[in-house]
């Protein structure tokens, strides 16, 4: 069957577009962001200011922070081409649709994942980091966040169809983020106490690797079951 | 083979064979748990360390390794189901989504009663018990996913890759023992090597195991049958056998 354009051009085309379309309403690239940093804020004045206490649980609060804001921005990887009928298309066009799904979350990631993770020394030192975890802080947040994204988007394509898949998506999309909040915080977690890291590193990317490679059909079967 | 096989994909034929294994599957299961709970419960001998409290094992591993099992069970359905493109895997995954979750609820609760006299609590964030709070988690995501589709064969297909997905626990669950230094002690049941366990009292959680198995193929075929019914109650041959009833 004759294509139209390579692969590359494809993953490309819609990979621009998707960023096109993100930056012309930046509402959606900045709301998860201050989701993220106020719920970051909320902590301190919860659990009470004493820097020991912030530094012990700074790299679960910043983890769970950027669990929350992933999968809030995630609702709407899928919706907007879902409801105006470009999604469809997406399916019927002979492309390989693992290939677009690719696209439309390495968008995502770059949207919202990149912001994150640049933002995130400014909230260790709210939370009173220590100095040598900012390293693991980031490292672990490279690798989690586009994790995150493409496990989280089996979970959107599966619930874009219905109208109220909120509450739904979360259910079915925490398990799942569990291995990746463990590891990412036992990283850090070691490198605050100057241990070696790079093992649970490697897991993580590990994880990466493996949803890098296994989502996209995921995504694809969730989306075809989805528009069905 | 296979045309054989597909023969049972007709959602009557399936149903009236799900009727005829019930009783056995019934009756098997309420022998064997008769037989190896009372046993574990009366016979077996005393642990020398834990006193009459480890009995509790007689229901905590056949839960425990049956809540496994069940989920295997269920994501081999899903993925007959999508693969094969055959409804009535769909819904025999979907009728087993609810028993694994009490299952493993049971098995959560019963380990947690038997932590607090041996541990000193009743909860431990550990790699064991946390991953079996995920599969637990997992269940009821496949359950909340089906009950939320209004079409039950989109539904069946969407909670079938989610059990799919979640198929990456189980093997966290089982060696996490292994993994990561654990509260929880190590397999003692081995298949390969000789278990770490007296026959006395073995025999018994071995017994209780294979009954839990049987029990959880009955409830699941008493509500694949009910999920069957629902699915086809505009077929002529569901109208029949809902007359022979009123007529009865």
């Amino acid at each position: 069957m004759n294509r139209g354009i390579s692969y590359t051009s494809a993953f490309m085309t819609l990979l621009k577009r998707d960023l096109k379309i993100a930056v012309r309403h930046r509402g959606d690239i900045f709301n998860p962001l201050l989701f993220f940093i106020m719920v970051v804020t909320l902590f301190p004045l919860g659990i009470g200011p004493e820097p020991q206490v912030l530094t012990r649980v700074a790299p679960g609060i910043i983890w769970v922070a950027a669990l929350l804001a992933s999968m809030l921005s995630l609702e709407r990887l899928f919706k907007a081409d879902y409801s105006d009928g470009s999604l469809e298309q997406m399916l019927l066009s002979p492309q390989p649709l693992a290939i677009m799904v690719l696209a439309k979350v390495l968008a995502h990631w770059i949207l919202t994942g990149v912001p994150l993770i640049l933002v995130s020394p400014l909230l260790a030192v709210l939370l009173h980091l220590e100095g040598n975890s900012y390293v693991a802080l980031m490292a672990t947040l490279a690798l989690g966040t586009p994790v995150l994204s493409l496990l989280g988007a089996i979970g959107v394509a599966l619930t874009v169809g219905l109208s109220k898949g909120g509450v739904l998506l979360t259910l079915l999309i925490l398990p799942l983020y569990i291995p990746v909040l463990i590891f990412a915080t036992s990283a850090i977690d070691a490198a605050g106490m100057n241990l070696p890291y790079d093992g649970q590193l490697a897991i993580i990317g590990a994880m990466l690797v493996g949803s890098l490679i296994m989502a996209p059909f995921a995504i694809g079967a969730s989306l075809r079951v989805s528009t069905n | 083979m296979w045309k054989w096989l597909n023969s049972y994909a007709d959602p009557e034929r399936s149903y009236n064979l799900a009727g005829k294994m019930l009783p056995w599957f019934a009756c098997l299961a309420i022998a064997m748990i008769g037989v190896g709970t009372t046993w574990g419960l009366l016979y077996a001998p005393m642990d020398y360390q834990q006193g009459d409290s480890f009995r509790i094992i007689y229901i905590h591993v056949p839960a425990a390794s049956m809540s496994m099992a069940a989920y295997m069970g269920m994501a081999t359905a899903s993925f007959i189901g999508i693969v094969w493109q055959i409804k009535a895997a769909d819904w025999a995954a979907a009728s087993i989504a609810p028993i694994g979750a009490v299952i493993t609820f049971i098995a959560l609760f019963t380990g947690a009663a038997w932590g607090k006299p041996m541990w000193g609590t009743w909860w431990v964030w550990d790699a064991r018990l946390t991953s079996e709070l995920v599969l637990l988690f997992l269940y009821l995501g496949v359950i909340a996913l089906y009950a939320s589709f209004e079409d039950k064969v989109l539904a069946g297909r969407a909670a079938g890759i989610l059990a799919i997905v979640g198929v990456i626990n189980i093997p966290i669950i089982k060696y996490s023992v292994e993994w990561w230094s654990s509260l929880h002690q190590p397999a003692t049941i081995k298949i390969t090597e000789k278990s770490t366990m007296t026959g006395d009292m073995l025999y018994p959680l071995l017994i209780n195991i294979a009954g839990f198995g049987m029990m959880i193929g009955a409830l699941t075929i008493v509500r694949y049958r009910a999920e069957v019914l629902a699915r086809n109650g505009m077929r002529p041959w569901v109208r029949d056998l809902a007359n022979a009833e009123v007529t009865k």
